[in-house]
């Protein structure tokens, strides 16, 4: 019961293009939720240069709590949320929440330990010559760490490609719905082949890019 | 100028309380280079920061120019950092800047126009001897070269002050006499008062006007450092001196010497212009005695003269006593205890 290729071809085409954006629309989103909250964490922590008990022990305790969940259990529990925000709960659009979610909380430790490593006396240096906290945050902090956070969200994009394709099982559309309903369902071994070479590709295309601009930046 | 008013600084680690400045009160003048030496641990690093609120004091006040910093706002306080360039052991510059961004960033902070900052970042790069430096990045420079980029960029904004925490200590001896003659000169051409601290005292005996000496968080003695060398009252500071001048023979040295059966050694000081004068040679002429010269040296401190000798006396025993009395007269003179360390 093999699929005829010359009319699914365009199938795979469409669903690759799915993954590939619900990969790149989290990755955006949870880019800006994520280092947002990275920075946060890094900046509140004790005797750093916005100390707030406060604000870093609740931003960790959701952190921790969140990140465990694996994520198609995750996915299932905030469906209802999902369906409040996106309005449906099948689809690109309705992946793309749930894997921003969990892709920003990733990203904000990705960021924080990236901060962790900054020399400390660079930060002391822009205090000394009268940096304001935010002047510090945008001009030392993420400068300073750009090279290294590249890498590290190199790190997440590749696990959003994996992440996309869970979100395929349960109706999200995209490269892993194809292998699930046609590889593992039909038992076409043809398909599933195909699409998990097309997944290889993409983690190594990411892979590669995020090297590139890393290595750009920390002019290695 | 810079004026520390009985300052204290306790941290708190977990439940203990660590005194690292204990009721310090210090003046350093307009154009001093003032070092404060201390070992690790003294809490001279902490004074340090003091000076630009890094670290805000426990008790007392500090005041620059007269101003009370710790009643300054967080917006006067970074007005008030700009006036004060610091430098660091580490360097700490910027690695995702250029040499030239380095050297522009507190000029930026300042909202100075984009021409003039980069006017001043060719000035300041020819100052330090970096003009084609400018477009490197710091992890392509040497030690040396880093710390002259840290000191260009401490001075972009015309500071009055600049604070050196231990400026020369990752830095090998021909480097650090660099980065040293650079700071004197800096000193010299700005007028830009140093305020620095080190473990080193080569630093203190090659570029400072005055010294402080640390130990547990407190100054234990403070002075000229001509005043300080050649007079030093604590054993801490006598150890630092000795760290760099040698001013007794070794102990087994001393032991040899009177196992020989030598005399009594004395040991005499001189200081500026009674190191011009052949008083031993008078004097002993005088009473009809000689006299012998076990150890010494005469060195240049501040541009002053300052010999340190150890001699013994040979004669009639009242005529040495007669003449040790007036050489007391003229200069220090005390004999050489068993073994002083």
């Amino acid at each position: 019961m093999n699929v005829d290729w010359t009319t699914f071809w365009p199938r795979i085409i469409e669903a690759t293009g799915q993954t590939i954006t619900m990969v790149i629309a989290t990755l955006i989103f949870g880019s800006i939720l994520g280092i947002i909250m990275g920075l946060l964490l890094f900046v509140t922590r004790q005797n750093n240069i916005l100390e707030n008990k406060f604000v870093f022990n609740l931003l960790n305790i959701v952190i921790n709590i969140i990140r465990p969940v694996p994520f198609i259990i995750f996915l299932v529990a905030i469906s209802q949320l999902t369906r409040l925000v996106v309005g449906t709960t099948i689809g690109t659009a309705a992946a793309i929440f749930p894997m921003t979610i969990v892709a920003s909380f990733t990203i904000a430790r990705v960021v924080e330990n990236n901060l962790v490593s900054i020399d400390p006396g660079v930060i002391e240096a822009a205090q000394a010559m009268g940096a304001s906290p935010l002047r510090i945050i945008f001009t030392v902090l993420i400068p300073e760490a750009l090279g290294p956070l590249v890498l590290g969200l190199t790190f997440v994009t590749v696990t959003l490609i994996d992440f996309s394709a869970v979100a395929g099982t349960v109706g999200g559309g995209g490269l892993g719905h194809i292998a699930m309903t046609y590889g593992y369902q039909r038992f076409d071994a043809s398909v599933m082949i195909v699409t998990v070479l097309i997944l290889i590709v993409l983690v190594q295309l990411a892979q590669w890019l995020g090297n590139t601009l890393s290595r750009k930046i920390m002019r290695r | 100028m810079i004026e520390f008013k009985q300052v204290s600084k306790t941290f708190r680690l977990g439940k203990r309380e660590v005194h690292a400045v204990k009721d310090v009160s210090l003046k350093v003048e307009q154009g001093d280079i003032y070092g404060i030496i201390g070992f690790s641990g003294a809490g001279k690093s902490t004074l340090l920061r003091l000076v630009n609120l890094l670290e805000r004091p426990s008790e007392g006040s500090i005041e620059i120019q007269g101003v009370d910093v710790t009643s300054l706002s967080a917006k006067e306080l970074r007005k008030q950092r700009r006036n004060i360039g610091m430098i660091f052991q580490n360097f700490n510059l910027f690695n995702s800047r250029t040499v030239a961004g380095n050297i522009a960033y507190p000029l930026k902070l300042a909202g100075t126009p984009k021409h003039e900052i980069n006017t001043r970042v060719e000035e300041l790069l020819r100052f330090v001897g970096l003009a084609d430096k400018a477009k490197d990045y710091p992890d392509q420079l040497s030690g040396g070269q880093k710390q002259r980029v840290g000191i260009a960029r401490a001075l972009a904004t015309n500071p009055d002050i600049l604070i050196c925490d231990e400026a020369t200590s990752a830095l090998d001896p021909d480097t650090t006499a660099d980065v040293l003659r650079l700071l004197k000169q800096v000193n010299r051409e700005f007028g830009i008062t140093i305020l620095l601290i080190t473990h080193e005292m080569e630093v203190i005996q090659s570029v400072c006007t005055k010294v402080a000496v640390m130990e547990n968080g407190e100054v234990i003695e403070s002075g000229g450092v001509f005043e300080v060398f050649t007079d030093p009252q604590h054993t801490t500071t006598k150890r630092f001196i000795h760290s760099v001048q040698q001013d007794l023979p070794s102990p087994n040295v001393l032991a040899e010497w009177r196992e020989s059966g030598g005399g009594s050694l004395y040991r005499l000081k001189f200081k500026g212009p009674v190191a011009n004068e052949p008083v031993l040679s008078t004097v002993t002429a005088k009473h009809g005695i000689t006299f012998n010269i076990v150890y010494g040296s005469v060195r240049e401190l501040e541009e002053r003269l300052f010999g340190n000798l150890i001699v013994s006396f040979l004669g009639d025993p009242a005529a040495v006593e007669a003449a040790i009395r007036e050489i007391a007269t003229l200069t220090d003179i005390e004999e050489v205890q068993e073994i002083e360390r």
